[in-house]
């Protein structure tokens, strides 16, 4: 176990060895995972965990994913899901070419979903997925799109209540134990690194997905990457974050309208 | 006291608007209340509990700071976390004991920051989410509570937490507001 005071030490340590800057990563959520990640591989303190770090490289992967929360589902938050259909697709539908960005796409659950939802309004052709992670490992799995069939059942529901019309079935060939995704849904869909905190602008994108990412991030870093945000966006872009995060707080607030204050869809006004 | 934490599942919430009723009003020490709920159903759960209470009764928000005669609920698919700053945070990270928000999670964040300076108390419930976190309550020297189990309508969640630490005050309803009143009393 670690302590608040342990943090300091071991952000600087991360960065000097590794690169990744986790200095304005919420503590309370850093000291969680740093302390789970020491309970899963039975390592009692921080000088061992000190030792690990600067000694064994290849398990900072293992660090690195448990740190950084990979957690996501197939459309989750089903009625995020309706509100893009009924709010913002009719709109984007306009254009000749739709891009979209999803960072913080984790294993590719949301982008995949995003992907489908298009596919079904008969956008997918016209549109271009960026799909960026800190995560290498997260981008690998992404691309490969296989999933384990335990979680299958509530992707399922989730696909449902959002309107889905189909079964979820269809876009996966599934055995036993996984499913993969369609390949004819990766085709408009590129996974890449992109680390937020240190990385700029990624390309400017009519539609920008970043959700339950930035409650990882302390408050200045939430602005900086709300910011970082506003400038990948076109005048009438639209930016959707989570559910429980708000643009109310940030310097860019009066720049935006909101679009459904529930499901914080934002449109970029000036 | 500084604050006090409340976690409950099957059974806990006529328990807990309850307390909230028999609560003095001079008592503003701010209060968490983690309660199991289904996912993607807004529920109003909130509004009950403001009928009840004379605290500001509101969903915890991120990075939001905790005041007093304030009353946080924790969103349905979070967890929730408290910051050294007494900055609350939003976790979307994988369920524990098959909850999300989970009592453990939120008990234990809590302890960590406030060390003695807290009280959690544990309420009916049919699984064994809480018991751990409470256990690190005491451990560090804050107040831990546990609904009596002869009381509580599902007694899993109170057993299971006597189970791995015996030395909590095992308590009735009547006697919970009462230890609250007298203890938070003007804070
Ligand atoms: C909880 S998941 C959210 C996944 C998905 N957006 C959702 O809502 O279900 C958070 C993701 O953010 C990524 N992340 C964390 N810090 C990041 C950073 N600095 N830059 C880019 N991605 C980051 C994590 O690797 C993780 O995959």
């Amino acid at each position: 176990m670690i302590e608040f005071n342990d943090l300091k030490e071991i952000v600087f340590l991360i960065e000097k060895q590794y690169g990744y800057d986790f200095s304005d990563y919420s503590r309370a959520s850093m000291l969680r995972r740093i302390n789970r990640f020491m309970e899963i591989s039975n390592m009692g303190s921080v000088v061992d965990l000190k030792y690990e770090l600067i000694n064994n490289s290849v398990n900072f992967n293992t660090f690195l994913n448990e740190i950084v929360v990979n957690v996501s589902e197939f459309f989750r938050d089903p009625s995020f899901f309706k509100s893009l259909k009924t709010n913002v697709f009719p709109y984007l539908e306009s254009y000749p070419k739709i891009n979209i960005w999803s960072a913080g796409c984790s294993f590719g659950e949301e982008t995949y979903s995003l992907a489908i939802l298009l596919k079904e309004l008969d956008l997918l052709h016209k549109s271009r997925l960026y799909a960026t992670d800190i995560s290498s490992n997260a981008i690998e799995k992404s691309k490969k799109g296989i999933y384990s069939n335990k979680s299958f059942k509530e992707y399922s529901n989730n696909y449902f209540s959002c309107g889905g019309k189909e079964s979820l079935n269809e876009y996966f060939i599934s055995d036993g134990k996984k499913s993969i995704i369609n390949s004819d849904l990766k085709k408009e869909i590129l996974f890449t690194r992109h680390n937020l905190v240190a990385d700029g602008v990624f390309k400017e994108c009519q539609l920008i997905l970043c959700r339950n990412v930035l409650i990882y991030f302390n408050e200045d870093l939430q602005d900086k990457v709300l910011n970082l945000f506003y400038d990948s966006l076109p005048i009438h872009g639209f930016l959707a974050l989570g559910k429980k995060e708000t643009l109310r707080f940030s310097s860019v607030f009066d720049k935006f309208k909101e679009i459904d204050s529930t499901e914080k869809i934002y449109q970029k006004i000036k | 006291m500084e604050m006090i934490i409340i976690g409950g599942s099957a059974g806990s919430f006529s328990i807990i608007l309850s307390i909230l009723k028999g609560l003095d009003k001079k008592v503003q020490t701010p209060i968490v209340v983690i309660l199991h709920r289904l996912k993607n159903v807004d529920s109003s759960l909130e509004k009950h509990l403001q009928l009840h209470s004379h605290y500001k009764v509101k969903e915890a928000e991120d990075k939001e700071i905790v005041k007093k005669g304030h009353l946080y609920t924790v969103p349905a698919n979070y967890h929730l976390l408290l910051e050294e700053n007494r900055h609350l945070s939003l976790d979307s990270s994988e369920l524990i004991n098959y909850s999300r928000p989970s009592i453990d999670v939120t008990f234990e964040s809590f302890s960590t920051v406030l060390k003695e300076k807290c009280s959690g108390i544990l309420l009916s419930g049919s699984n064994h989410d809480g018991a751990r976190g409470l256990k690190l309550i005491a451990e560090n020297g804050g107040k831990s509570i546990v609904q009596d189990c002869n009381e509580a309508e599902f007694d899993v969640m109170p057993k299971a937490a006597i189970r791995i630490y015996e030395h909590h005050k095992v308590l009735t309803l009547n006697n919970i507001i009462k230890n609250l009143n007298e203890e938070s009393y003007g804070y």
